[in-house]
């Protein structure tokens, strides 16, 4: 055997993480877009919760593209029934589990037009009647599968098939469904947004959910780069901005009550965030005083959001690195 | 040991000799009845399993396949409305192959709204690839139940167990409810062979491309289509131990060279029975009661239907527009038949209407024509249908 220095490449390097024994739940090899937000947050989520679980997903990009038969990229035991039945699908593998006396902990993955939509009459039983399940939405703000068409959580004035700006028309006439709210309403023990931009914080969220007994909900905003209009390579930086412009804040709720939210200490303008989507491009059209008011609208949107969930926070914490990296919980304690 | 129970009380309790270790329902009537008394079984400790009570009947279906698949035995009941909204996902439940039974308390479907009993219901979802077994009484419902845990299980095919909603499920009649021995030692303990489990992770319910669909739908029809076998040999088995069959795929009454011939399903069967004792001045008639439905028995029924000059196919549903649902596929199995019976269909009992002893005779009268006679709704009173209609021939009951 070699005494020599190895060199580290990058090829080793691969090598190298193969063999470390973090747990995959879902392989590469599968089909999602380049860039694709969900397939990233779907391996976060994973690699957080463990390999003890059992996922019902909902029919949508990520069952599409993880699951061309024969093949399948998950290494837990997952299965896909419909578009609008999760939540009961969900809460069918809680109770078989519990009267069969196992541990498994059950994950439900939808998207928002199976969560916000289709499916919310099956979630929100889910919820009311406490089954031990994490709840997971992968938020892209669409119909993305079926080829970009508006959901109830496509904010206001974006652009998708089935609402296009017109001579009548400026995109999506009606507001983002807060689903959070809504959800909590449910007075479960846990509900909470992040983003694929923060992993630190998705993971936190996801490990958090997972100690929990009873239902608990996440939501993870997740840049679409085809149905938003950007390069792929920008799904980070796109997803980040979200965050730094106020329009998705990350907060976290217990029973209701607010525990804990991202600080923004230098809040970006919205057109920072716009600018770089296809999905916004009418909004930037100088000779349009529709297209200057709509503007206005949803920075209004998001300084009502910066002040309704206080995301300022109050004054330079020791430990917040600039703004929105850390997520503070009540008091001096930092998770 | 035989009680007076009323039929959706002895359901629930077979229903728990099953075992089932999840059951999840929605309240509709007629099938409320069942879930209650399996209700009070859990609250008074005599059934162990999670009932859940859900927020539709979509949600139902839903629960207990995402139960069966995480290795639960399952049960599930339902009627009218709530097959209807439940449809999609009975669908998703055959097509992945996922062994469950459910009672269908057979009732009628809005509009008009009607809370009463035919089986346009179960015949809505015919397609969706379930197994579906209907029951003449009360006492073929309870054996059938336990029957089918052992059908689906071995199968791995679902089992809707189709029960007149009202004339059976809100009836009082003696039934034997077996020995808790007796079904343990028949139905053993459910083990799924793709039930999911983090130790060997599966995935199910993938996307399959035109590559691979036309094979699964191929699998699909031919394991219902071999289930036939299980079904004949799961009656044949409980016959032994219990001393009871329940119709295999279908069974057959009346005398063997009767040259008349009357097929139908659930309840109705009683009724024709009964008439055919009453009324004694009528030609010999054999009664086929079509217990299997899917899968449907050709051999079987050709089998029953030789020898028969005329056979009436008497249904409570209809495909409007066309006709009789059942006439149409007995007309496909008896084609080609060396003498084929001339087939005589008629809708009866739709909505709750009530069925009386006269239809023996009014059926006999009808037949006696030498053309067979086109589908029609029997005892339709002219008076009651708009002005606009009163030119449509009816056809009545003899009083």
């Amino acid at each position: 055997m070699s005494t020599a220095k190895q060199t580290i490449t990058a090829d080793s390097l691969v090598k190298l993480r193969k063999h470390q024994p973090r747990f995959e739940g879902i392989e590469s090899g599968h089909r999602a877009c380049l860039g694709c937000g969900e397939a990233l947050a779907a391996r976060l989520v994973t690699e957080a919760a463990g390999p003890d679980v059992m996922i019902a997903n909902a029919t949508g990009c990520l069952e599409i593209f993880t699951t061309p038969w024969p093949e399948s990229a998950w290494r837990l035991p997952w299965m896909h029934s419909l578009f609008e039945n999760t939540g009961a699908i969900a809460a069918g593998m809680e109770v078989a589990l519990k009267a069969q006396g196992k541990p498994t902990k059950v994950l439900a993955f939808g998207g928002d037009g199976g969560t916000f939509d289709i499916g919310f009459q099956a979630l929100s039983g889910m919820l009311e009647r406490g089954h031990n399940v994490l709840y997971v939405c992968f938020d892209n703000e669409a119909y993305m599968n079926t080829g970009i068409q508006r959901s109830s959580s496509t904010p206001h004035a974006a652009m998708t098939t089935t609402s296009p700006p017109g001579s009548d028309r400026m995109g999506k006439r009606h507001l983002k469904k807060d689903i959070l709210s809504i959800v909590a309403a449910h007075h479960i023990p846990y509900a909470a947004t992040t983003s694929v931009a923060y992993p630190s914080d998705l993971r936190k969220k996801i490990r958090r959910a997972m100690e929990i007994e009873g239902p608990t909900f996440i939501q993870i905003h997740s840049p679409c780069p085809l149905g938003w209009g950007h390069d792929g390579e920008y799904s980070i930086k796109v997803a980040r901005l979200a965050v730094q412009t106020g329009l998705f804040p990350i907060i976290e709720l217990e029973r209701q009550e607010m525990i804990g939210s991202m600080p923004i200490r230098h809040p970006r303008p919205v057109t920072d965030y716009l600018e770089l989507q296809q999905r916004f491009r009418h909004l930037f059209n100088k000779n349009d005083a529709r297209a200057v008011e709509e503007l206005a609208h949803i920075q209004a949107l998001a300084d009502h959001n910066i002040k309704h969930y206080d995301l300022r926070g109050d004054g330079m914490d020791r430990l917040d690195s600039d703004g929105a990296d850390t997520v503070r919980r009540g008091g001096m304690r930092w998770a | 040991m035989r009680k007076a129970l009323e039929g959706s009380q002895a359901i629930a309790q077979t229903v728990a000799l099953c075992r089932p270790q999840v059951v999840a329902a929605y309240p509709i009537t007629p099938q409320t009845h069942i879930v209650e008394n399996i209700a009070k079984l859990v609250a008074n400790g005599h059934m162990d399993c999670e009932l859940v009570s859900v927020e539709s009947e979509f949600s139902a279906a839903s629960l207990v396949l995402g139960a069966a698949c995480a290795g639960s035995r399952t049960y599930t009941a339902s009627a009218s409305q709530g097959i209807l909204l439940m449809s999609e996902v009975l669908y998703n439940i055959a097509g992945l192959r996922i062994p469950m039974v459910m009672t269908c308390a057979n009732r009628a479907i809005s509009a008009p709204l009607s809370i009463w009993n035919d089986q346009q219901d179960s015949m809505a979802v015919r397609d969706a690839g379930w197994i579906q077994l209907y029951c003449a009484n009360n006492q073929e419902a309870v054996d059938t139940t336990i029957q089918a845990y052992r059908i689906a299980e071995a199968t791995e095919l679902p089992v809707m167990v189709c029960m007149d909603g009202f004339t059976l499920t809100h009836t009082l009649e003696p039934i034997d409810i077996p020995e808790q021995a007796m079904v343990d030692a028949y139905l053993p303990p459910f083990n799924f062979s793709r039930a999911l489990d983090p130790a060997n992770p599966i995935s199910i319910g993938t996307l399959v491309s035109p590559d691979h669909y036309p094979e699964a739908r191929h699998s699909h029809h031919h394991a219902l289509l071999e289930a036939a076998d299980e079904i004949i040999a799961a009656d044949a088995d409980w016959q032994q131990l219990s001393g009871r069959a329940a119709g295999g795929l279908l069974s057959v009454s009346g005398p063997d060279d009767a040259q008349i011939g009357i097929l139908t399903l659930g309840s109705i069967v009683g009724t024709l029975s009964a008439a055919s004792d009453t009324y004694t001045d009528l030609p010999a008639t054999k009664l086929v009661n079509l217990r299997a439905y899917r899968p449907f028995p050709v051999d079987a029924l050709r089998l029953a239907c030789s020898g028969l000059t005329d056979l009436i196919v008497l249904e409570r549903a209809l495909s409007p527009g066309f006709g009789g649902i059942v006439s149409a596929e007995v007309h496909a199995a008896l084609a080609g038949m060396q003498a084929v019976p001339r087939i005589h269909s008629f809708a009866v009992g739709l909505g709750g209407r009530d069925i009386p002893l006269e239809i023996y005779r009014t059926l006999h009268e009808r037949i006696d024509i030498a053309e067979p006679q086109p589908f029609s709704i029997i005892d339709v009173e002219r008076e009651k249908l708009p002005v606009e209609d009163h030119g449509i021939e009816v056809t009545e009951t003899m009083t």
